[in-house]
């Protein structure tokens, strides 16, 4: 018999479960978001580890999380503050109490706050005994103590019997929303299908999670959240490293050319590297070569033989590329270079997302190399901006530098199942054997894109070299005036990319007194927060660029109809440098946040209305 | 037991002469130079191993050795600096159905392509490289590089070189190497022959080619090289056959206890029976190691083919875990996939 009769309806919540880098909170996490999805609600996910593998357990330094963002309405974003708080440690308290609001429901493992690791984690005296949580609803339960008495039955050993503990916390958050553990119990049946103990055990530990919030009175209300309205369809939840390799798959399905990755493991894009070596079966050639320059260098070499050719890196591995960058604009053979950003300069901040790559993507290259710029911007959508890099590269014989970021990569969302024949199709401008009419950079008119001759055609030998090429020919010129007529194709053709980009999109009217732009993985935050303006009464609109180089050609035009205009972006104003040296007939605010943390909806909002209050 | 499928390159249906493969660009490299008798021992090669013209792809990276894919009329890249290795690697698994051909020099894949080069040997990726060893930095005008004699003056060393040179040898048989051949510029007949045997082996092929850069570092091979004492001071190796040199033909090299030792036939009683004959198939490298080290003037240069040993391919061994999984895989294409695990519908 429950003792609670509350039972609060709530459009959306945000639960974070943190602890320590070996308590499971990821997969705590992801159990809760799949089985969230199951009851049919929208959400969006986002781990968030250390860089060490193992840190000093009880420390802050070794505090993993994973927050995941629920709701009956459109999840875009993964929360700005947290209403439920499961902590496994002092330390993981601590470190994530700040992102918890005033009131928020705090379960902590009581058994875990032990005179020593409540000193290792910094605080003076114990959180669970004086008055620093009196604002906060706190549930201590004896999950350890808990956990370990109900697996006596089963004789385990104690180190595997408390690796369950992350299922006690579990089961009182399904009871908390009143869902059924049936999905998570079939998910141990495969896990551990070669340890049955396990299966058993974690079972025990989450039915008695469950119970237990039955049985307190702690837990003063049950929450119930309606089922979102989505799109009727199939779906599933995606992280977008998965999506964006899942993107390359279809280019390559739908193009007909093979895909060949040469990678080199990197946090944290390492991800579409793990996914790609999965699918020999539909054809994926991996290399995990020896470094990034070889990663890049045999994508080259594939490319010139006709493959769709990929390479996959972060910040740092992106400055190893660029000479073989430059050789791919030399050579004009089609590539896809997916940066996933993280902090930087340098090594900079491996595990946390950043947009500072912008400008080395756009410019970090020796001589005047152009090359195309999209961005993705939901884990769910780097499928289809994967989809159009490898379209663009193939169709326009360019490289293509694809932007994600370390939040979009291992953050996860819904994702409404399409067919890949409903992709917009991909035609690469393969030459014909023994065409006596080819030369090596002969142009397309329209498109000044070349031909694409692939190794083993009859009648097509030739040679291209990262030195500068003759026109139409491609033998080797020093000829001042080839040169120079050579510069202009390569930028005019990565420019008429703009021809066949859809026009940028504004979200609300087109005129009114504050544009807000934003770019790449930010667009869940700053979509809302426009939002928020709207439903608000005021005259806010947002233009979000996913197409960077070259710009939409409407560009001009969207920013044109506004009193002021705000460049929100985690860096120091690279987009905003960009467009004032591309569109320098508009004054642009800027609005920058390098804490290598997203935007809050709170911050962007207070921000726009700041502006909108000068004068 | 790793099958080796069969080789999948398409075989010209007419003879082929060296005349398919003349480019139609001007062969820019200075008087003299040892690049010149290369190129013409490829012109000699590509006919005779047999493959379609179309089906040769000649990689390079930058230096003086690697303008060569301008001068054969292939497909080709010439790539970036030290690179050339990484850019075939990725042309051979692309496309395992191509001839793969690298020229690159001391420079390119011993220094600043080191990496891609012991790399590419160690995953034995069905290439075959042309390393031009000449001892310096020709196209950058004469700076000392990684196989440069110790103590050489150079534009770089003008007190003499400090460094302790490679033998790019010892470098490819400690990269786990399965060919590796030691050639001379001016020997066309030998460097022929070798490199048909380097398109017949599967696996990386490095055949390193002495080759004298007449501006920067003229006659620094001259101590194995020279007219009047080269028969003295190269052994050429063929396998099965005793390993005997020297003008007269009564020198040869014997094994005695753990090491090489050169002696003199008919002293001691010394005869043919006591010396090492070349097997080059030899799985162990122990004894190509030995005979890829030995230098003037305690013994003679090994050249011809030293090691060529059968071991999988990189290639074959993508395309065999290819089409296993094509073959046992539930997923045959994307939507497949994009509908694979834990999916639902909401209506």
């Amino acid at each position: 018999m429950s003792h609670h009769s509350n039972v609060i309806e709530k459009e959306d919540i945000v639960i974070k479960f943190v602890g320590d880098s070996g308590d499971g909170m990821q997969l705590s996490g992801t159990l809760f978001s799949d089985t969230a999805a199951l009851q049919g609600l929208d959400l969006a996910t986002f781990p968030d580890y250390p860089a060490e593998i193992r840190a000093p357990q009880n420390t802050t330094a070794g505090v993993s999380g994973f927050q995941v963002h629920v709701g009956t309405k459109k999840i875009d974003t993964t929360g700005d503050q947290v209403d439920i708080l499961v902590a496994m440690n002092p330390a993981s308290l601590r470190s994530n109490l700040k992102w918890a609001h005033p009131g928020a429901t705090l379960i902590l493992d009581a058994d875990a706050f032990d005179e020593a690791s409540v000193k290792k984690a910094g605080y003076a005296s114990n959180p669970l005994d004086d008055e620093s949580l009196s604002g906060y609803n706190v549930v201590k339960a004896p999950v350890s103590s808990l956990t370990r008495a109900a697996l006596k039955p089963l004789n385990l050993d104690v180190k595997s019997a408390d690796r369950t503990r992350n299922m006690f916390a579990l089961g009182i958050c399904y009871f908390l929303f009143g869902w059924k553990l049936d999905s998570t119990i079939d998910y141990f049946k495969v896990k551990f299908k070669k340890k049955p103990e396990m299966i058993e055990a974690n079972k025990i530990v989450l039915e008695a999670g469950y119970i237990y919030a039955d049985n307190i009175e702690a837990l003063a209300s049950k929450y119930h959240i309606s089922k979102a309205k989505m799109k009727p369809g199939k779906y599933r939840n995606i992280t977008g490293n998965i999506a964006t390799a899942w993107g390359l798959l279809a280019a390559s399905e739908r193009s007909g050319r093979p895909i060949f990755l040469g990678s080199y493991p990197i946090t944290p894009a390492t991800d579409i590297l793990i996914e790609l070596a999965k699918h020999k079966s539909l054809g994926a050639r991996v290399f995990q070569a020896e470094d990034e320059i070889a990663g890049i260098c045999s994508a080259i070499g594939a490319s010139y033989t006709g493959s769709m050719a990929i390479t996959t890196t972060s910040g740092p591995g992106l400055s190893l590329k660029s000479e073989a960058i430059g050789l791919a604009v030399m050579t004009e053979l089609p590539l896809v270079i997916v940066d996933v950003q993280r902090g930087g300069p340098s090594t900079g901040l491996p595990t946390k997302s950043e947009q500072s790559d912008l400008m080395q993507a756009l410019f970090g290259r020796n001589g005047e190399a152009p090359v195309v710029v999209l961005a993705s911007s939901t884990p769910a959508d780097c499928y289809f901006y994967a989809y159009m890099a490898a379209k663009i590269a193939m169709e326009h014989m360019t490289p293509v530098i694809l932007l994600s970021d370390g939040s979009l990569g291992n953050g996860s969302q819904l994702f409404r199942i399409t067919k890949v024949s409903d992709l917009p199709p991909i035609t690469p401008p393969i030459a014909e054997a023994n065409d006596a009419t080819y030369k090596p950079y002969l142009r397309n008119p329209e498109t000044l894109v070349r031909k694409w001759a692939l190794p083993g055609t009859a009648g097509l030998r030739h040679r291209v070299g990262g030195l500068e090429k003759e026109n139409i020919t491609g033998n080797v010129s020093t000829d001042p005036l080839n040169h120079e007529l050579m510069v202009k194709l390569r930028e005019a053709k990565v420019q008429k990319v703009a021809d066949v980009l859809p026009e940028q999109e504004i979200i609300g009217e087109k005129e009114g007194d504050l544009l807000v732009i934003s770019w790449g993985g930010t667009r869940g935050t700053t979509q809302d927060a426009v939002e928020a303006m709207q439903a608000a009464g005021k005259k806010v609109s947002l233009a979000h660029f996913n197409y960077i180089m070259p710009l939409p050609k409407n560009t001009r035009q969207v920013l044109s109809g506004f009193r002021k205009i705000v460049v929100c972006e985690l860096n120091a104003g690279q987009f905003v440098n960009y467009l004032r040296m591309k569109e320098p007939d508009f004054s642009y605010i800027q609005y920058n946040k390098l804490q290598s943390l997203p935007f809050t909806v709170a911050e962007l909002t207070a921000k726009f209305n700041e502006i909108l209050e000068e004068k | 037991m790793i099958e080796f499928p069969e080789k999948t390159i398409e075989r010209s249906s007419v003879e082929l002469s060296k005349e398919d493969f003349v480019s139609d660009q001007m062969v820019k490299w200075c008087p003299g130079c040892g690049s010149h008798a290369i190129l013409a021992a490829v012109a000699n090669v590509f006919p005779k191993i047999g493959y379609r013209k179309e089906n040769f792809m000649m990689v390079s990276g930058i230096g003086c050795s690697s303008r060569f894919p301008y001068y054969v009329n292939t497909y080709g890249i010439h790539g970036i600096h030290g690179r050339a290795n990484a850019i075939a690697s990725g042309v051979k698994i692309a496309n395992p159905r191509l001839s793969v051909w690298i020229t690159t020099g001391d420079g390119d894949s011993m220094a600043i392509g080191g990496n891609h080069f012991i790399h590419i040997i160690r995953r034995n990726i069905d290439v075959n490289i042309i390393l031009f060893n000449n001892q310096i930095y020709g196209l950058t005008k004469g700076q000392y590089s990684p196989t440069t004699p110790m103590g050489s003056i150079t534009k770089t060393s003008p007190q003499g070189t400090i460094e302790h040179p490679f033998n790019p040898g010892e470098l490819v048989l400690g990269s786990q190497g399965t060919f590796f051949a030691r050639v001379v510029d001016n020997n066309v007949k030998m460097m022929t022959e070798v490199m048909f045997e380097a398109a017949k082996h599967d696996g990386t092929s490095v055949i390193e080619v002495l080759q004298n850069c007449v501006i920067f570092a003229d006659k620094t091979h001259a101590a194995v090289t020279d007219k009047e004492i080269r028969d003295d001071v190269q052994l050429h190796l063929k396998n099965g056959e005793p390993m005997i040199f020297g003008k007269n033909r009564d020198k040869g090299i014997r094994l005695k206890g753990t090491r090489l030792e050169v002696v003199t036939l008919g002293e001691n009683s010394i005869t043919e029976d006591d010396l090492l004959v070349h097997d080059q198939y030899q799985q162990d490298p122990g004894i190509h190691l030995m005979l890829a080290k030995m230098a003037p003037p305690h013994f003679p240069m090994a050249f011809g083919v030293i090691r060529s040993a059968m071991y999988p391919t990189y290639d074959d061994l993508v395309e065999d875990q290819i089409s296993t999984a094509k073959a046992t895989s539930k997923i045959k294409c994307v939507d497949d996939l994009l509908n694979s695990g834990e999916t639902w519908e909401i209506k």
